[in-house]
Order: C-alpha cells, then sequence, then structure tokens
C-alpha cells in the first residue's frame, strides 16, 4: 500500500493571520511540502493541475522534474493532468519525458476539469469533456505503445506517421489513474485498459464512491485483467491531525470555516460524520482510514490532503511530521495485517518491468539515422518492428 | 385488498402552526378521505422544510446533503403524492421552497402527481402558484393537478376555499388511482435525463451499449 499528499495548488488566504502568500512563497513552499513527504516516508507526492488564479500549477511535469531531482524514494505524480484541454501529444511528450527524468519514480492522474471558462482557453468545449476525454487517453494509450501511429479522430488533428519522443522509460508507459467521482465511462475505460481508478472521496458521502469503485471492478474483471479484488484502487482522504483530539478541531475549525468549496456551509462536525474528513488524534485518523478498506474493498493507495485552505507552510510541515510518524506506520501495519491476500501491489515502473519482461532486458530503443528530411518514416527505431 | 397510497406534504411555513401548512393538511386530510371513500388507504407523512433550513442552504452551496435533508429525499422519492405548500413573499414563492426543489435530482419526482399550494396576506398574489410554481414542477417532470390552492387572508373564512380543496384533493386521488406514475416509471423510465447516482441515489443502471461507453472502451463514438 502506497500513502502519499495530494495538493490542489491554490493560494488561499489564511483566515487566522489574514495573510494571502504570494505565488513566489507557494511554490516555494510546494517544494518543501514534497521534501517533506519523502522525509516521514511517504511514498507519493501529487499536484493538481489549473490554468487561472487562485491557483500556481500550470505546469505539472515542470515542477515534479524539479522534485523528482530533489528527491530519492518518492513517486510524483499528479491530481489531476486535464485530459481534456490539454493535446494527448503533448502530455504524451511531457510526461515521458518525466518518467525518464524521474527514472520511472512518477505516474498521472487524468481528469477532465470541471469549470467551464477553461475549456475555450484551450479551444474545447466542456459540452464535450466526456467525449473528448475518452477519445484524447484512447490516443494517449497508443501514443506510448506503438512507435508509429496514424490516427483519426474527432475533435484533434489527424497524425500521420506520427512517433512520441522519447518514448517511455524501457518502453513501459507511465502508470495512468483515472479520477472520477461519478461517471461510469471514466470507470469504464479505466477497467478496459487495466490502469487505476482513483476516487478523491473529499466531498460526497462515500456511497457516491463505492457504486463507481464496484463497477469499476466487475469491469476490470470482465476485460481479463485479473480479479475484482485486484483492480487497482486509489482514494483520497483529508485530515487534521493533533496530538490531542480537541486542539486539532480547535486549530482546524477557522480553515474548515472558510475553505474554498465547502466553507461558509455544513458544520465541521456534521462534516466529519458524512465525509472521510478525519480532524482528530492520530488514533482517530487511523481509525478513520481503516475504515475505508471496509467500505471500497483492498486498495494500493491513500493519498491526503494536508495543505489546502490557507494553512501555512509551518502548520503542513508539522501535520506531514504527525501524518509521517504516528499514523502511517499504524497504518502499514494494521492493514497489512488486514489485507486480502489476493489484493494486487501498488503500481512501481520496476514492478511493470519486471511483469512486461520478467528476466530479460528491457527494450532501450535507439533511433535511426536522421534522413536529412527530419522526419522518422515508419521504422523510426533500430529495432523497429 | 386496499392499496396504501403515501402522502407527503411539503410545507415552506414557518410558523407553528403556519397557515401554509394548514392549507396543504387541510388539503392532504382531504385526500385521505376521499382516498378511503374509494377503498384506499392513504399515510400522510410531513416534510417542515423550516426544520431543514439549514441544509437547505449547505446543500445549495456545497452539494452536501446533511443527515434530515437525506431523509426528506428519501420520503418524497417514495411519495405517491405530494401537497407541496408555500408562503408567498416578494410576489414569488419562498426561497426555502423554490431552494429545497432545486436541490433534488432533476429525475427524483417523475411523473408523481402534486397539488400547489399557496398563502398570502393579499388575493393579489393569486396567480403565484399558477405562473411561477407550475414551471418549477413540469421542469421536475411530476404531473401537477389542474387545481391550484390559493388562500389569502379572506379565502380562510370563505367555503370557496374547501371546495377548491375538494376539487384538489379528488384529482390527486384520481391520478395516484390511475397508477400513472408507476406506468412511466416502469415502461419510459430510460427516456428521462439520468445521471448515475441520481434519482437519489437509486438510479444506478448503466447502458454498456451507449455511444459513449464504445469509446470508452477504445472505440469510436
Amino acid at each position: 500500500m502506497q500513502f502519499g499528499v495530494f495538493s490542489v495548488s491554490d493560494i488561499t488566504r489564511d483566515p487566522v493571520s489574514g495573510e494571502t502568500p504570494s505565488e513566489a512563497e507557494r511554490i516555494d513552499a510546494i517544494v518543501q511540502i514534497a521534501e517533506k513527504a519523502e522525509e516521514v516516508g511517504l511514498d507519493v507526492f501529487a499536484i493538481g493541475e489549473h490554468h487561472n488564479p487562485p491557483f500556481f500549477s500550470s505546469a505539472p511535469t515542470t515542477l515534479l522534474a524539479h522534485i523528482a531531482a530533489r528527491t530519492k524514494r518518492l513517486i510524483v505524480s499528479t491530481a489531476t493532468t486535464l485530459i481534456t484541454t490539454n493535446d494527448p501529444v503533448r502530455i504524451a511528450e511531457e510526461y515521458a519525458m518525466l518518467q525518464h527524468l524521474a527514472k520511472g519514480r512518477m505516474d498521472l492522474m487524468l481528469g477532465r476539469g470541471n469549470t467551464a471558462p477553461v475549456y475555450p482557453w484551450f479551444g474545447a468545449d466542456i459540452r464535450q469533456s466526456l467525449p473528448l476525454a475518452l477519445e484524447n487517453y484512447n490516443l494517449l494509450h497508443r501514443l506510448w505503445r506503438e512507435d508509429v501511429i496514424d490516427w483519426e479522430g474527432k475533435f484533434r488533428t489527424p497524425l500521420q506517421g506520427f512517433t512520441s519522443t522519447p518514448r517511455p522509460l524501457d518502453d513501459v508507459p507511465p502508470f495512468v489513474w483515472h479520477g472520477s467521482i461519478r461517471t461510469p465511462e471514466i470507470a469504464e475505460q479505466a477497467a478496459y485498459y487495466g490502469d487505476g481508478f482513483f476516487a478523491n472521496n473529499i466531498f460526497w458521502p462515500k456511497e457516491h464512491y463505492m457504486r463507481l469503485i464496484k463497477f469499476y471492478r466487475q469491469r476490470y474483471a470482465h476485460y481479463g485483467h485479473g480479479t475484482e479484488k485486484q483492480a487497482i484502487v486509489g482514494l483520497g482522504g483529508q485530515a487534521y491531525i493533533a496530538k490531542r483530539s480537541q486542539d486539532a478541531i480547535n486549530e482546524f475549525r477557522p480553515y474548515f470555516n472558510e475553505a474554498p468549496v465547502y466553507g461558509h456551509g455544513p458544520k465541521m462536525e456534521d462534516f466529519m460524520e458524512m465525509t472521510p474528513l478525519s480532524v482528530g488524534s492520530p488514533q482517530e485518523v487511523i481509525d478513520k482510514t481503516l475504515t475505508f478498506r471496509e467500505h471500497f474493498g483492498d486498495y494500493q493507495r491513500q493519498m491526503f490532503l494536508m495543505d489546502h485552505a490557507g494553512l501555512p507552510l509551518k502548520t503542513v510541515l508539522n501535520q506531514l511530521d504527525l501524518l509521517g510518524e504516528e499514523v502511517v506506520p499504524v497504518l502499514r501495519k494494521e492493514i497489512e495485517a488486514r489485507q486480502d491476500p489476493e489484493t494486487a501491489k501498488p503500481p512501481t515502473h520496476a514492478r511493470r518491468v519486471e511483469e512486461k519482461y520478467g528476466d530479460q532486458p528491457a527494450r532501450q530503443p535507439r533511433p535511426n539515422a536522421n534522413r536529412g528530411d527530419n522526419v522518422t518514416g515508419g521504422s523510426p527505431y533500430q529495432d523497429s518492428r | 385488498m386496499t392499496e396504501q397510497f403515501k402522502l407527503v406534504v411539503v410545507s415552506a411555513g414557518t410558523s407553528d402552526p403556519s397557515s401554509t401548512r394548514l392549507l396543504a393538511e387541510r388539503a392532504a386530510q382531504r385526500v385521505a378521505q376521499l382516498a378511503s371513500e374509494k377503498q384506499y388507504q392513504a399515510g400522510i407523512q410531513v416534510v417542515e422544510l423550516r426544520e431543514l433550513a439549514s441544509e437547505i442552504a449547505n446543500a445549495l452551496v456545497s452539494n452536501h446533503i446533511g443527515p434530515k435533508l437525506q431523509q426528506a429525499i428519501t420520503t418524497l422519492q417514495h411519495a405517491d403524492g405530494i401537497v407541496a405548500s408555500t408562503p408567498v413573499y416578494k410576489a414569488g414563492a419562498s426561497g426555502l421552497f423554490t431552494s429545497f426543489f432545486q436541490i433534488l435530482d432533476n429525475d427524483l419526482l417523475i411523473a408523481k402527481p402534486v397539488v400547489l399550494a399557496a398563502t398570502a396576506g393579499t388575493a393579489r398574489h393569486a396567480l403565484v402558484v399558477d405562473d411561477q410554481m407550475r414551471g418549477l414542477f413540469a421542469y421536475l417532470r411530476t404531473v401537477v393537478v389542474p387545481t391550484s390552492l390559493f388562500a389569502s387572508t379572506e379565502d380562510w373564512q370563505d367555503n370557496a376555499l374547501n371546495k377548491r380543496i375538494d376539487r384538489a384533493a379528488l384529482e390527486l386521488v384520481a391520478l395516484m388511482a390511475s397508477g400513472f406514475e408507476k406506468q412511466v416509471r416502469a415502461e419510459s423510465w430510460g427516456r428521462y435525463q439520468h445521471e448515475f447516482g441520481s434519482a437519489g441515489g437509486t438510479e444506478l443502471s448503466i447502458d454498456l451499449d451507449s455511444d459513449l461507453m464504445r469509446l470508452a472502451a477504445g472505440g469510436h463514438a
């Protein structure tokens, strides 16, 4: 089981101090948060993608490459990469490059984005969001698996004899999670390709996610990738931890009350009751997180949202200490003891290389010489089939 | 064999007792009485929106459905007939009333028979029900009975109000007894717009044979 933190990259006024960090401060902070995640023993750091203030993360692969260079074990990922407004060709290129630089310590999560005005900025239309996402991913999936592709679809310019470079590291495409909260078509696509399925698990009552995850597991088995229990599931979660339960509640309440999206709405206690939010002692966060596998089945990745709503850097780093030192080690032990032995191992590059090649060496594509026309032709690599 | 109707009163009245609830309950009781004369039974449940006010506001701004609101949604989901009643404020239905119905899934109330009722301080608001409220219930694909109920101060001492209540009540009983909702839902449910998990969390069917599902599985839409 992998544990990590994910950030939406919001730059939010701290409701207690009244300060709003600058973009520069927040970008520096996120690098420190990612480094801290590795230091306290977490496995994954993921960043969102947005193209409007008050968010900073418009170029996730640049940030993640920097973080990968500054860390040793941490897997860098996204939450989410927009499969609608990004050109799938650019996603294929950028994330393959990241995969090389991070030596395989990366994966990505795809999402559609729900902010209508963003779509036309990139020449897209939110009303076509779902078919756009599905078609774009069908293309992305091929770009990472076929050296040369001819492709024609409804939304993007056709491709003739196109090769996405660099080829994935060891010719093993990055692992992909598909994030969705209520769209069966996205779960179906994840299942069809044998990819991971991620439920953000933050806002809505768990019943919403349980239904979709169950459908994904059934379809994963239907397409022959393994049993329902072997499907690859990730979950989000949200926690604020203090040694004493009452301190956690008192400290987090002003941030909760003014948080973007759910602030000025439900009472924190009601929200805790009906959603996966835990605010309390390490033991309370452990107990609540342990219930997730009872609802959703054994799963591979648990992400926590920890740096949002204007929480200052110092507090976030302190939260990561508590998460890494007092919560996650217990969760690892408890989950290992309870987990169904049939459960799939979490995806890593090393494991995927081994699955593909066994003891054999991995393919290392070497291009043929440039013929002088800057076009590589039908067999661009020396070992092209 | 007597069929049991579940009749749900939704009231946006604010005082206790409120004339808004009173009007709705008189209609509901008349429905129950007429039903029993026709060998049916009707049980009445009341949803007081006043008690849900903060959860309704939370749901509007954060999508978060609180426990009492969830219970009200479940009650409506199982209703065979609805009497929905609101006070008129500033020449329109109470914001509490419209907010509540705006939160519901679009397909929660499909084909359910509804009596609409409103109360006001002056007869000048008399067309609020027919001119404003019907549109909302048409959007929700309910069947609103032809007779709308409206009571301003002077109507409470006018026997004509009772006659209108009788008319509306019988219209509702006739619609419930016809099995209209059951038939529409049984034979035509799939033709309405649904989302996964809509209809109060009960709409879980997935059409694997759609263009989008084929696209999801690597094909072409």
